[in-house]
């Protein structure tokens, strides 16, 4: 081609980016690469406690973006936008999200912190895939493009499996991340196939052209757009750990190093839910007929099994494991109401279950010890002799979970009970709060374990190396059981966060 | 905010949390001071409790001292606190039993989470009373789950872990029922209406805006919450267990206070909220009432051990108070209401006894105790008084709140009351027998040693011994200010059903 031809090709029309509306992203991947380089470059090793630090402050600049960009969606004059040619949108829901996944990456770094330490794992690579893990949980949340919905899952995913087989010397570990890939990697393959279904019905994967189309035109044929809706159902409910989509859960959040199953248990869930709420219950609107019986029974199957089976473990973190089943359930209890108050019952759930779940396996992390040895329940037997304030804490925390007043775990359950009676899914309501007294028996059965170890047990107990308590999981602690029980009594702000934080459809511009 | 320029009724509340978190934070070794603030907390509630009473207008039929602050407004959600003749005395009841139960009953060990404990319990059992706001009720009511079970598991006897679980599954099982309703009648509320509010008051005035038969399923969902916590046959499993496990001052508060949640509970939400589908179920709950005062009666007759003796005996008292509320009766309900009060004295009283007896013989084994009467002759006389109370015997206050309730229910129950009658003659059946076994009689070597009761043991059954013949002697005052709530609540059931009172009972309860 001769220089003329060249110049007469039209330039491919990059999109003009908005850097201020992806802030929060490149503060977190910036953070990323930051650590990475300087922990290659330095020549001595950084004093301790510094990769958490950094980790932390990395987030807590995040939110600080987040809040501008709160700032600027909420305010009348000019609200939610897209960016990047209508590739992310930025609304509330995108803000609450990434706010939501970079308070996990805190908590879990502080957890992690003595974690790698005493396994003698220390080095900054679990805080970099922390980060990097969280970036893709947030790309997702603001995805406007189910490609970008895929782009954000992969990088979420990507990063924690090599997070879960982040323990060398421990096989549970190592098999669990094994376990996660091909796993995960299946239901990518699922979630890409849902993709080019739900693009061949409708010619585009734009959530704002999609939800266009699908109100603008009668298939005649909806077949192809139903398995669509099937097999994305697949993709993001293995992410969100729903029945019967759960089997992995189990097996990998015990194997997992406990740190990084809180960051799994809080950030991926949640970016899961973001991706479920904003494709089904925002773009796909129209179709609620059709894939809300969906959402019914993968509620009530999460709900039932997720506490039935975690009744009969005698493994902590396996218990819970199958509650964080029944919470994902919980959650789709919001999603299958269809409504703005379902969806703002769903983000409640999902900020307070957060803080709980990160919390719990926090202590889990801690009462577990060297090479998260042992976390039977007999571990627990007597914390409250041994550790007072960590097994109070620990109460906090399951009480929350089962659901008890005064705590943020009961407002966001009555959250999405009020959204399911107001939808008319009594039965899903009632079921639901069933499933909470079930479940209400796990996290009773640990706490009997703290609280009333029998004598003869306790003198066994004795015998158990001393739980420590580094400041780092302290502080993770206070922050999680202070959310819980101030958000518990007074929830307005939370409650006035999550209700302006409903998804917006926008179109490319 | 009321007229009286401070929140009593908030103070009511407060008050407790604080002192339990003032006793968490005194440091363990100092065990006078933890129990100098527990008591001192206790004795404060009491004193605001009794302020309450003199304050308290008589003659106002609705709800006094009334204070509401928004707490949720995205919900319309409030703090919404007020008092009338049916809550007043539970009240008083509970600020008043506290004190007695703190300072009569020492824990066995870790004196300072029991005493946090405790004072959170309170806090919970007065807020129950005193909410007028739906979704702070279920709070209040929920909550005080949490320091029982503790109670229960901590400081218990024997199998008292299960005794703690079973507890607390079985009453937030029967709450799961009633969070649904609540949440259902609010929303059906504002679609009839368009205002969402928890509000009581708002929400049962404006009858109608629910269909009739959605308000028949809601009763249903707060009647199983509220026969749980009664506890009405069948659902009653858990209490024997929980009341003989429990420790003493658990046993006391558990039978004093939290049972009465329940009738409170059918009185307040049931009655008020749905007073059509209480009409309906009426025969059905007053049937079950019915049956737990024979079966209660007949299993605590066949009890060895005392302590689940009196336990069974509440089954029998509670079935009485549902029997009186579903009458629709000016006196039925007056009964119900004065009995609740009744029964938290006889019957905490007589926790306190087996208690005490206990304390000495370490066993509670009807077989084991003997001749006690001829060791312990004042504990013998105070068991003689309260166990007549609990009797029913005329002169003692069991007598006023039974004979009101058989008497109001009479004229709308007939055949329930004759059965009813039965159960008055059966708890004498038991409660004699099991006197005579255990004080009548010839000590043996191992009950000869018995220790009478010592001063302060005399000085915690006092109050409770006069409060036993003053209400039973000059009910008067009592009934006096609990009778226009009642007719109140009657009218406003007649309004809304086809139920009226019956010309008998209504001039009756006119004089």
């Amino acid at each position: 081609m001769t220089p003329a031809v060249i110049a007469q090709i039209e330039p491919i029309a990059t999109p003009e980016i908005e850097w201020f509306a992806v802030s929060p992203l490149l503060v977190l991947v910036g953070g990323a690469l930051v650590l990475l380089t300087a922990a290659a470059l330095a020549r001595s090793r950084p004093p301790r406690g510094f990769y958490a630090l950094f980790t932390v402050v990395t987030a807590a600049l995040a939110v600080a973006c987040s809040a501008l960009l709160w700032q600027r969606v909420t305010d009348p004059g000019r609200g939610p936008f897209t960016a990047i040619g209508g590739a992310i949108t930025i609304d509330g829901f995108s803000v609450f999200f990434a706010v939501t996944i970079t308070a996990a990456i805190a908590l879990g770094a502080l957890l992690a912190d003595d974690y790698l330490r005493r396994e003698g794992l220390d080095g900054p690579e679990l805080y970099v895939l922390m980060l990097l893990s969280g970036t893709g949980g947030v790309v997702m949340a603001m995805a406007n493009d189910l490609i970008v919905v895929f782009l954000g899952l992969e990088t979420l995913s990507i990063a924690l499996y090599v997070m879960a087989g982040l323990h060398l010397r421990r096989l549970e570990s190592q098999e669990s991340a094994i376990k996660y890939f091909v796993l995960g990697s299946f239901s990518s393959a699922f979630l890409l196939y849902g993709i080019a279904l739900v693009y061949g019905a409708t010619g585009s994967t734009n959530f704002g052209a999609i939800a266009g189309f699908l109100s603008g035109n009668v298939l005649a044929s909806n077949g192809l757009l139903l398995a669509g809706f099937a097999l994305l159902l697949v993709g993001l409910g293995f992410k969100v750990a729903a029945v019967p989509f759960h089997v992995w859960t189990p097996d990998v959040y015990q194997g997992a190093p406990t740190p990084v199953t809180a960051f799994m248990a809080s950030a991926s869930k949640a970016a899961g839910f973001a991706a479920l709420l904003r494709v089904f219950v925002s773009t796909f609107d129209v179709y609620r007929l059709d894939w809300r019986p969906l959402m019914w029974g993968l509620a009530v199957l999460s709900l039932l099994v997720g506490s039935f089976l975690a009744v009969v473990q005698s493994d902590v973190k396996r218990m819970l494991a199958y509650s964080s089943i029944s919470h994902a359930g919980f959650i789709l209890v919001g999603a299958e109401a269809a409504s703005d108050r379902g969806i703002a019952g769903a983000l409640f759930y999902l900020l307070a279950y957060t803080f709980m779940v990160v919390g719990s396996f926090g202590v889990a992390t801690l009462v577990g010890g060297r090479g998260d040895a042992d976390h039977g329940l007999s571990a627990y037997r007597g914390l409250s002799r041994r550790r007072p304030l960590l097994a109070l804490a620990f109460t906090v925390l399951l009480l929350a979970q089962a659901g008890v007043p005064l705590t943020s775990g009961f407002l966001a359950k009555f959250y999405v009970i009020g959204a399911a009676v107001e939808a008319d899914s009594y039965a899903l309501a009632l079921i639901a709060m069933l499933s909470a007294v079930v479940a209400a028996f796990v996290y009773l059965r640990i706490t009997v374990a703290m609280y009333m170890g029998d004598e003869t047990e306790g003198a066994e107990a004795v015998t158990r190396p001393a739980v420590r308590v580094p400041p780092g999981a302290a502080l993770a602690l206070g922050v999680a059981v202070a959310f819980t029980i101030v958000v518990g009594i007074l929830p307005s702000p939370v409650v006035d966060f999550a209700r302006d934080a409903v998804p917006v459809l926008l179109s490319a511009p | 905010m009321n007229d009286l320029g401070f929140p009593l009724l908030t103070a009511l509340i407060v008050v407790p949390v604080l002192g339990a978190l003032a006793v968490a934070l005194v440091p363990r070794s100092n065990a006078a001071l933890v129990r100098g603030v527990g008591v001192a907390t206790t004795l404060v509630v009491a004193a605001l409790s009794v302020w309450l009473l003199v304050v308290f207008d008589g003659n106002d039929a609705g709800f006094q001292l009334g204070e509401k602050y928004t707490w949720i407004a995205d919900f319309g959600i409030a703090w919404n606190l007020g008092v009338d003749g049916i809550s007043l005395f539970l009240v008083v009841l509970t600020g008043l039993l506290y004190p007695i139960a703190v300072i009569g009953v020492r824990p066995h060990h870790d004196p300072k989470p029991y005493l946090a404990w405790l004072l959170l319990l309170e806090a919970g059992c007065i807020g129950v009373f005193l909410s007028l706001d739906l979704f702070l009720f279920f709070v209040m009511f929920e909550i005080v789950l949490v320091p029982m079970y503790f109670l229960i598991g901590g400081w218990g006897y024997g199998d008292r872990v299960y005794a703690a679980l079973k507890f607390f599954l079985f009453t937030m099982a029967g709450s799961a029922f009633m969070l649904v309703g609540i949440v259902a009648l609010a929303f059906l509320h504002q679609q009839a209406t368009g205002e969402l509010t928890f509000d009581l008051v708002t929400i049962a005035e404006a009858q109608g805006s629910i269909a009739q038969t959605t308000a028949r399923w809601l009763f249903l969902g707060f009647a199983v919450a509220f026969a749980v916590k009664v506890p009405l046959f069948p659902l009653h499993t858990w209490l024997p267990d929980a009341h003989t496990q429990a420790p003493t001052a658990g046993s006391v508060i558990l039978a004093g206070v939290m049972l009465k949640l329940g009738t409170y509970g059918f009185l307040r939400f049931g009655l008020y909220l749905f007073p059509e589908a209480a009409a309906y179920f009426a025969p059905f709950l007053v049937t079950l009432g019915v049956i737990g005062i024979i079966y209660g009666a007949v299993v605590a007759a066949m009890q060895r051990d005392l302590k689940r003796l009196v336990a069974y005996s509440s089954v029998a008292h509670l079935g009485f108070i549902v029997l009186g509320t579903f009458a629709f009766t000016t006196q039925g309900l007056q009964g119900g209401v004065i009995q609740m009060v009744n029964h938290g004295i006889s019957t905490g009283a007589l926790f306190l006894l087996v208690g005490m007896i206990y304390e000495r013989r370490h066993t509670r084994e009807i077989a084991e105790l003997k001749g006690l009467q001829k060791a312990a002759p004042v504990l013998a006389g105070v068991f003689t008084v309260v166990m007549l109370s609990s009797i029913g015997l005329p002169g003692l206050n069991g007598f006023v709140g039974e004979f009101l309730i058989l008497l109001g229910s009479f004229p709308t129950r007939r055949w329930w009351a004759v059965v009813a009658t039965v159960g008055v003659i059966l708890a004498a059946v038991y409660l004699l027998w099991a006197y005579q076994r255990v004080f009548h009689g010839a000590p043996d070597e191992a009950n000869a040693g018995t220790p009478d009761m010592d001063r302060r043991e005399r000085l915690i059954m006092a109050p409770l011994l006069a409060a036993i013949v003053f209400l039973g002697v000059y009910p008067k005052p009592v009934l006096e200010r609990i009778e226009p709530a009642v007719d109140r609540l009657i009218a406003h059931v007649e309004a809304s059903s086809d139920f009226s009172q019956p010309e008998v009972a209504a001039t009756e309860g006119e004089r």
